[in-house]
């Protein structure tokens, strides 16, 4: 079943089941936060661990992307950390 | 209130060990808790696509699936099993003489406002499984570089592939499932690059691997996958590790270089392969927090039980790969156990039986592809070690040298390393192990404090309030 | 009385490194033993306060103002003895608002804050205008607030292992895992301690070890007041910079002073130099018992949030705990055992004892160099008498 979620300001196609990782990466997307020294971050040990792949969802940060299951309107955004 | 009766057996994870307890704890005649934060039972072993997005050929990715379907069924059908779907235990209180109070966010991974319940179990069985230990190399932070168990839980669990073109390295049999699973989802694998070398494999699994009297299904299992590699002609090397990986945004390409009997690259081996992902693991780490917590006391990195799956913490048990990783069957049998002796019953002995079987291939699978210490030698001072604060091993190196401390504690509080929201997980072995090579002979002191972790998820301060207010 | 004694400093959290520095920095032959590691104690387990707005007239008071003006040139002391790319010691004098949400804790609070300037310490009644201007995300239901310019924040164990590594630079030497396991008294003097490692001997045996020192005091045949009083701390995630000073609930101040075993909480709210938000502090005397309850957890919660109603939403990744060096009236203990020549002391800061590390030291070493006379901290002051 379709539904739609918002990335970044995007309006995107998802499934119902589907994580915020997997819509992310569905979409060819590797990385989507930077790390405290400005690194590139996104889906490392997939199974909620290394919180490398963290996202903003409806304004929460720190949501595991590959935990939370995409709901029908989520809006989805890129979190950066304080830069040291 | 906490919630309990004088015979609730709660157990913390659903994967096989956990389904395992819950079962054989039900034919005592138990009431049981199951926990799992997870949104359906299954693990990491048996992690399937949801309800939602079933799919006809969701079997062809499993091994005894038809096992699972039938455990799984006989747990949502059963109304003396309450189970608790996306249940998160973020701490439990420990008590002296009795197991520890449990408690739990139930709702969305990460989420606010979840629900919060405490409950006070009658026995305790906790089955939380391993996670992966990747070994830090250089560009190991590039994206594109990814767990072998990230390429898994992706293609069983989101029918993502991680790749088009996909090397898997690091160590252990593990891999070779992850190349069937990359496989499933129609990336091309470069081939697998596995540490340990062929003396170390031959000697580790015996004269005859794979052939232990009854381990046999999981020999079948392995021949399976070598074959189907044979079959799309995946190279596969041994004695060999990925040691770097280049990139600018993303993986382009690694570093393969061959390994000296202790893991060290051998200068002038080293081969470019161009990859657009790699999946690396090098083994696992027990998810012990929780065990930790509760009190229980460990033999190194594993929980410490006896014959019938009991920690040192009177009526708490402890199943599958936190006793020792050991793959399914013997989360499976050692579940059972614990799950049986947890609901006043006797240990089944068919399980007993399959236990020292397969306790004998985990031992078998430690000997043959166990890390060894000169994996340290291609982690150059730049290299980033601890992902979350982005430490590096230099610093790590450096900070031990001008501070003269031996104390793990104090290494980590100056470098931050381990400190992130992941909390040492991914990085904290390789951090220990990095300062205790920095530190000499003398040796760090307080090693293995990085599993200690009171909080075993993070929460979020309003929802902890509301705890504050039950607990009043 | 001494020129230049061998200096045995029992204890390597931040008093005994202090003291080793001074110490050596004087030509003494030091010693620093650790059962344990160095900045393994209590010392690691704090938020690393410098704080005069917790603490009303009288001798701690005078003790923390003498620290103050140490901390601040220490950075610079310290850049000619340690190398170049020696860790920070992220000393910030960010301030501190101590805020009352009461009306009965507003008047405590700002009677409070009125002694203390007597008492020379800056404490600036704010309008909820300015504790806004301070604090833009502080709670709007305050009764009275007052900011500390004063009060700051150290990363405390970079700080020890700094002093540490100050005092080897200057001759001192740190063992780390040996432990002090008897004395060696003759004719009526302690001249050495037995260890693990053998024995030590020395002229002046300082025992700087928190809130064991009651343990080790006995194992050199004397009784000593110091007792752990449990403290627990929540850690927030890195989040985006929104907490500015260190902010405390006017109850804090009640706290500290408080004498009660039972568990206490009240809010001290902060963000550190790494991104992430500390939360403390709860004060509850149940000896070296370790555990985290969620009780507690729960309360340092509910606090947290009267303060900062935005942090409903933060990520709490760790709870720690660790146990204040505590005595009965409330002030450390300095200087020498009166019942043992040779042994000295330097413990039983509670919960200070980073800001008046350096201090104790400097204190410290005037006792046994110049005079003990008048010291207000000595074991046998009037506050502990039946105590000892």
């Amino acid at each position: 079943m379709s539904i739609h979620v918002n990335v970044a300001g995007e309006q995107v196609e998802a499934q119902v089941g589907q994580t915020v990782a997997g819509v992310l990466m569905s979409g060819g997307r590797v990385s989507w936060r930077t790390s405290r020294s400005g690194q590139p971050r996104g889906v490392f040990c997939g199974i909620g661990v290394c919180f490398d792949c963290l996202v903003v969802v409806n304004d929460l940060r720190d949501v595991r992307a590959c935990q939370r299951r995409v709901v029908d309107g989520d809006r989805i955004e890129f979190q950066e950390d304080d830069h040291a | 209130m906490p919630e309990g009766s004088a015979t609730t057996v709660v157990v913390i994870g659903g994967g096989p060990a956990g389904m395992a307890a819950t079962l054989a704890a039900r034919r005592r005649g138990a009431r049981v808790v199951l926990i799992e934060a997870g949104d359906d039972v299954g693990g990491q072993y048996w992690r399937h696509l949801p309800e939602t997005r079933a799919t006809a050929d969701e079997h062809t990715f499993h091994h005894g699936w038809e096992r699972f379907r039938t455990m799984r069924s006989a747990i949502v059908t059963d109304p003396e099993v309450e189970l608790i779907l996306n249940g998160h235990v973020w701490s439990v209180d420990r008590r002296d003489g009795r197991p520890p109070l449990v408690h739990v966010m139930i709702g969305a991974a990460d989420g606010r406002r979840r629900q919060a319940r405490t409950f006070d179990p009658s026995s305790l069985v906790i089955a939380t499984g391993a996670h992966e230990r990747t070994l830090p190399f250089p560009g190991w932070d590039l994206p594109g570089v990814f767990t072998a168990g990230a390429a898994q839980a992706l293609a069983k669990g989101e029918r993502v592939a991680v790749g088009t073109n996909v090397l898997v390295a690091g160590a252990g049999p593990f891999l070779l499932p992850v190349v069937s699973s990359l496989l499933k989802v129609g990336a091309t694998v470069a081939g697998v690059v596995e540490a340990a070398g062929w003396p170390q494999i031959t000697r580790g699994w015996g004269a005859r691997p794979w052939r232990l009297a009854k381990a046999s299904a999981k020999g079948v299992e392995l021949k399976g996958y070598i074959a189907e590699m044979a079959k799309n002609r995946i190279p596969y090397t041994v004695g060999s590790a990925v040691i770097a990986a280049h990139g600018i945004d993303r993986v382009e390409e690694v570093v393969v270089a061959r390994l000296t009997p202790d893991w060290s690259p051998i200068p002038g081996t080293e081969k470019t392969i161009t990859v657009d992902a790699v999946c690396v693991s090098h083994g696992f780490v027990p998810r012990t927090e929780l065990a930790i917590t509760a009190g229980c006391a460990l033999d190194k990195d594993t929980v410490k039980t006896d014959q019938n799956q009991r920690t040192t913490v009177p009526g708490v048990f402890t199943a599958g790969e936190l006793t020792g990783i050991g793959g399914v069957d013997l989360a499976l049998a050692e579940g059972e156990i614990a799950g049986a002796v947890a609901a006043g019953g006797a240990p089944p002995p068919a399980a007993v039986r399959r236990r020292k079987t397969f306790r004998e291939f985990a031992g078998r699978l430690d000997a043959a592809h166990g890390i060894r210490p000169g994996w340290q030698t291609w982690v150059d001072d730049t290299t980033l070690v601890c992902r979350c604060e982005d430490v590096t091993a230099g610093e790590l190196r450096d900070t031990a040298r001008m501070t003269g401390s031996r104390g793990l504690r104090s290494l980590k509080l100056t470098t931050r390393a381990g400190l992130g929201i992941c909390q040492g997980r991914t990085c904290g072995r390789a951090v220990e192990e990095i300062l205790a090579a920095a530190v000499g002979p003398d040796g760090l002191l307080d090693a293995g404090r990085t599993a200690h972790r009171p909080l075993a998820v993070p929460l979020r301060l309003g929802e902890l309030a509301t705890t504050g207010e039950d607990a009043g | 009385m001494f020129t230049t004694p061998q200096v045995l400093i029992v204890g390597a959290g931040i008093v005994g490194a202090a003291i080793a520095r001074v110490m050596a920095r004087a030509d003494c032959d030091v010693v620093v033993v650790d059962r344990g590691a160095t900045a393994g104690g209590t010392s690691a387990s704090g938020e690393g306060n410098i704080l005069v707005s917790d603490k009303g007239p009288g001798a701690e008071l005078r003790l923390t103002q003498r620290s103050l003006r140490s901390w601040e040139t220490i950075r610079a002391e310290l850049h000619h003895e340690l190398p170049g790319d020696f860790p920070g010691l992220e000393l910030d004098y960010k301030g501190g608002l101590v805020v009352a949400t009461t009306d009965a804790g507003a008047k405590a609070l700002l009677e409070f804050a009125e002694t203390q300037r007597d008492a020379g310490v800056i404490a600036e009644v704010v309008d909820d205008a300015r504790a806004h201007e301070l604090e833009p995300d502080l709670t709007r239901d305050l009764t009275a607030a007052v900011f500390y310019p004063e009060d700051a924040q150290v990363q405390p164990v970079i700080a020890t292992e700094a002093l540490l590594a100050a005092a080897r630079h200057h001759g001192a030497r740190i063992r780390q895992q040996v432990e002090v396991t008897g004395g060696i008294v003759e004719k009526g003097r302690l001249v050495g301690v037995e260890t693990t490692a053998g024995p030590l001997r020395a002229d002046l045996v300082i025992v700087a070890a928190g809130p064991w020192s009651g343990a080790v005091a006995e194992r050199l045949g004397v009784s000593l007041p110091v007792r752990p009083r449990r403290g627990t701390v929540l850690v927030t995630s890195r989040m985006p910079h929104r907490i500015h000073r260190k902010v405390y609930d006017a109850d804090y101040v009640g706290a500290v002073g408080s004498g009660s075993a039972d568990l206490q909480v009240s809010s001290v709210v902060e963000s550190t130099a790494a991104g992430t938000v500390l939360i403390g502090s709860s004060r509850e005397r149940r000896g070296f018992d370790e555990r985290i309850e969620a009780r507690v957890l729960g309360a340092l919660a509910s606090k947290a949030l009267l303060l900062f109603p935005f942090l409903a939403d933060a990520q709490v990744m760790r709870a720690y705990g660790g146990f204040r060096p505590f005595v009965p009236d409330h002030l450390p203990i300095i200087g020498p055992d009166p019942r043992l020549p040779g042994l000295w002391h330097a413990t039983g800061h509670e919960g200070a004892g980073i800001g008046l590390s350096l201090a104790t030291a400097h204190l410290l070493a005037e006792l046994i160099f110049e005079s003990t006379e008048g010291n207000e901290f000595r074991l046998d002051r009037p506050g502990l008498e039946g105590e000892l």
